[in-house]
């Protein structure tokens, strides 16, 4: 395969501009890395901040009845916990990687709307904002769960206006980034790059950025119309003026199961992205990963009513959205399918990337066996609304969604800062989180299937043990979490000390261009296009 | 044309954050306002200034780039993906309030009114309500010819031979003249473009103009209103966002006519009039699809 010439020719650019100075730099930036690094540290404050949340929820029911905080609150926690992680922590922090990495995997001089990236961030700040201010409200922030149905959400206090213009200004800012990663994968690859030979965090962005792009405005619509029935007398969702609350919920999961997906896809990219580099094999079956995850996403917008197996649908329908939703396992087993393969007689090592990748690979698979568990409508029946449907979304979610962003930390962080994390901090964070994740998590689906019910503050007396276990798992996974904050300032600010090089990894420039760069790359890469490109990760 | 091969990048950007904050602004006020607080309305007003001042700001800017030839062919290809799938969302976004017409003509209130499983629903809710449409729901008490007392009391729906096909007819035309306008700016005859422009504009307003008396006539003769049931509540929902988006975009149209007036655009590069012609077809098309399924059937 052919040599890499990488030509990022910053050092002879005579209009190079480096960033503004001060802190004003982060405010009107309009470099992808520095608003990368935005969204990246964004969204691991964000992380904390839903964590901080999650502690209460765990707190309340190490022990069954009251003991820290009233039921309304305790309601308030799991909807502002979801809505924080969902869209203040786990979707930022794809976009901030999205950022920092497409243009260099494509070699791209930037992205291609620098203007409207600095907006998306933006907004999305904005949005949060708005949204945590309802924690002061009169009436408390929203209690009503993250899917927001109605007629109970329209039972929020002060808090719900403010709430739905929140889920408006996220929605601009995941429209606009996702349409600015668009057209910077269409329109700024670098000579060469066809489409077949991007890497697949590349592709899984890119049809991830379609999902948003198709999701985002029915959210915004939804929820638009729960303004309109609260304040302008309409009647969408309220049977006595001929509306219906359930289509609400059609319209919501419309949204939440592509939605799901949206925080998923960029995980798969990811893991295909750190695999191949750790096991020394190129990606086993690329072109079959690219097709599952357009199968993925193509699927997810017929499969929603899986949400809704108890509603009281016609029986054709809970059969139909019962077949469709198993179809999903399909492509999701090709993915597993190719990772193991990938590292089938590779020589392997196992760095802290490749550590929660691994882990990655394995935990996910249990959450889509809990996934196809539910998808049978009648055993449904029995799982939904229970704790073992909070399990099942966890484990795609945490060890799944959230432990590939940790990879990507630890994969990239020395990449971005040119230092090297301390390794052995980094492999205790990981066996500290990948124990304890399944200690808070496992537990889940024991109660769920003895029948107890999610989001309520206080539960019977048989549920005690498990809970108290789940709890401790919980504030293990939390406490443990801290160390990742540790490594990150710690990278930042020299790391162990050592000067990595501009691969980083063993042989990594065979696996994209990134590796071809300096460690820190400058702060304009690919100003001209890269002459060659690596071919090896086919 | 362009002069220039390289990619465009800005290296500061101030319209962005301005933008959003004037956005924020905005809707933190029309939540308080909601909210009845009394600073609602100021901030409203305040945000909104703030953002018009951006859009000014912003447009100048990349008209000022434009015309100095910054932009290269690719940059350009950028600015058309955008403007692209920009339109899509609003294209979804439509669709969600098409769906919910959909769904409750066609599935919840037949239920309502006992069709398929719904025997029960109508039995223990509203006995004699009439699943009929246009309906306001059976929370509207009316009497029937026998003075019995009747769950969903009569309701006039809007005829579709009025003004609403007149306004078809409008809007349609003004796809035809914003499409002389683009011949004209293809065939390097400002006159046209510009005469294109105006007509394509007034159509746009006068739209406005008679959808807003067809709100008034609605308001104070038929009783017609957002709490008309789901009746009124789809019609308003769906005609009140596609007029704001003909308000939208024919104030983005004003734009590229004043532009189009100061000499700007060439055959090879003017983005902002494919944009904003774009948009106006988008607007026609989910007008079409208003008249056929909102006022037609
Ligand atoms: C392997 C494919 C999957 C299948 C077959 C599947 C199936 C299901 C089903 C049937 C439910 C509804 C359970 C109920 O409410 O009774 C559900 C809920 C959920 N799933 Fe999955 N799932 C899959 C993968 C995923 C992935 C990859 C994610 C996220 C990354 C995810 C996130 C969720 C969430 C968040 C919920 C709960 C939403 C809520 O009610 O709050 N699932 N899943
Ligand atoms: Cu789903």
């Amino acid at each position: 395969m052919s040599a890499v010439v990488a030509e990022h020719d910053d050092h002879h650019d005579d209009h190079a501009h480096g960033p503004a100075k001060g802190l004003l730099r982060w405010v009107i930036t309009t470099n992808h890395k520095d608003i990368g690094t935005l969204y990246l540290v964004f969204s691991l404050a964000m992380f904390f901040v839903g964590g901080a949340m999650a502690m209460i929820i765990r707190a309340e029911l190490f022990e069954p009845g009251l003991q820290f905080v009233q039921p309304q609150f305790f309601n308030s926690m799991t909807t502002m916990h979801a809505l924080v992680m969902v869209f203040g922590a786990v979707m930022p922090a794809f976009v901030g990687l999205a950022n920092w990495m497409i243009p260099m995997m494509i070699g791209a001089p930037d992205m291609a709307l620098p203007r409207m990236n600095n907006m998306s961030f933006w907004m999305l700040v904005a949005g949060i904002s708005l949204l945590a201010s309802t924690l002061f409200m009169e009436g408390g922030s929203p209690a009503g769960g993250w899917t927001m149905y109605p007629p109970l959400m329209l039972q929020t206090g002060k808090a719900l206006p403010f709430a739905i213009f929140a889920v408006h200004l996220l929605g601009i800012s995941s429209i606009m980034g996702s349409i600015n990663i668009i057209a910077t994968i269409f329109n700024m690859r670098a000579p060469g790059m066809t489409l077949m030979k991007m890497p697949l965090f590349v592709w899984t962005w890119l049809i991830t950025a379609f999902l948003l792009i198709a999701i985002m405005p029915v959210f915004a619509g939804a929820v638009t119309m729960l303004l309109t029935d609260k304040f302008f007398g309409t009647s969408f969702f309220d049977a006595a003026g001929g509306g219906d609350p359930v289509l609400y919920e059609h319209i919501f999961w419309f949204f939440g199961h592509p939605e799901v997906y949206v925080m998923i896809l960029p995980a798969f990219g990811v893991t295909s992205t750190i695999i191949p580099v750790f096991a020394r094999k190129p990606l086993f079956g690329y072109s079959s990963m690219v097709y599952a995850t357009a199968s993925i996403a193509f699927l997810s917008f017929i499969v929603w009513a899986h949400h809704m197996f108890t509603v009281g649908m016609p029986i054709a329908g809970e059969l139909y959205f019962m077949y469709a939703t198993m179809l999903i396992a399909i492509p999701t087993g090709v993915k597993v399918f190719n990772w193991t393969a990938t590292m089938w007689k590779g020589s392997m090592t196992f760095e802290t990337p490749m550590l929660f990748s691994i882990a990655f690979v394995v935990l996910f698979t249990m959450g889509g066996f809990t996934g196809l568990m539910m998808s049978i409508a009648p055993s449904d029946f029995q799982y939904h609304d229970t704790y073992f449907i909070v399990a099942h979304f966890h484990y795609t979610l945490v060890p799944a969604a959230v432990f590939s962003l940790m990879a990507a930390g630890y994969y990239w962080l020395p990449k971005w800062t040119g230092h090297m994390y301390n390794e052995k901090i980094g492999q205790l964070h990981f066996w500290l989180s990948a124990v304890s994740v399944n200690i808070l998590f496992f537990p889940q689906h024991f109660l769920g299937l003895a029948g107890m019910p999610r989001r309520i503050p206080d539960y019977a007396v048989q549920f005690a043990d498990w809970n108290m276990i789940s709890s401790i798992g919980g504030f293990i996974f939390g406490a443990s979490q801290l160390l990742f904050l540790y490594i990150v300032i710690d990278t930042i600010r020299g790391g162990t000390g050592e000067k990595v090089t501009d691969e980083v990894w063993e042989d990594a420039h065979k696996h994209g261009l990134e590796w071809t760069l300096p460690s820190p790359p400058p702060y304009h890469t690919f100003t001209t296009p890269p002459a060659v490109i690596p071919t090896e990760h086919i | 044309m362009s002069t220039t091969d390289t990619y465009y990048i800005p290296h500061k950007a101030t319209w962005p954050v301005i933008g959003t904050a004037g956005l924020l602004t905005m809707l933190a006020g029309f939540a308080n306002y909601l909210n009845g607080s009394s600073i609602g309305p100021t901030m409203m007003v305040l945000g909104l200034v703030i953002f018009i001042i951006m859009l000014t700001g912003w447009f100048t800017l990349q008209a000022t780039e434009s015309e100095s030839g910054m932009y290269s062919t690719q940059v350009g290809i950028s600015y058309r993906m955008g403007m692209m799938w920009f339109i899509f969302s609003e294209i979804v976004f439509f669709a969600v309030f098409f769906g919910t017409l959909w769904y409750t003509r066609n599935l919840s209130v037949p239920w309502l009114g006992g069709e398929g499983t719904g025997a029960a629903t109508k039995e223990l809710l509203w006995p004699s309500f009439d699943a009929t449409w246009p309906t306001n729901g059976p929370k509207a008490l009316g009497v029937d010819e026998s003075g019995a007392r009747k769950f969903g009391a009569e309701l006039e729906p809007m005829g579709a031979w009025g003004l609403p096909f007149l306004n078809t007819l409008i809007l349609l035309s003004s796809g035809v003249t914003v499409t002389w306008a683009h011949h004209g700016l293809l065939a390097k005859n400002r006159d046209q473009l510009i005469k294109g422009l105006i007509a394509t504009v007034a159509l746009g307003f006068l739209f406005v103009s008679f959808q807003a008396y067809e709100y008034h006539e609605a308001y104070t003769e038929m009783g017609l209103t957002l709490g008309s049931g789901i009746y009124g509540s789809t019609f308003f929902m769906l005609t009140g966002f596609h007029g704001l988006h003909v308000c939208i975009g024919a104030i983005i149209l004003s734009v590229v006519l004043f532009r189009s007036w100061k000499g700007h655009f060439n055959p090879e590069n003017h983005f902002a009039f494919e944009a904003a012609a774009w948009y106006w077809h988008f607007v026609d098309v989910v007008w079409l699809g208003l008249f056929i399924f909102v006022y037609l059937l």
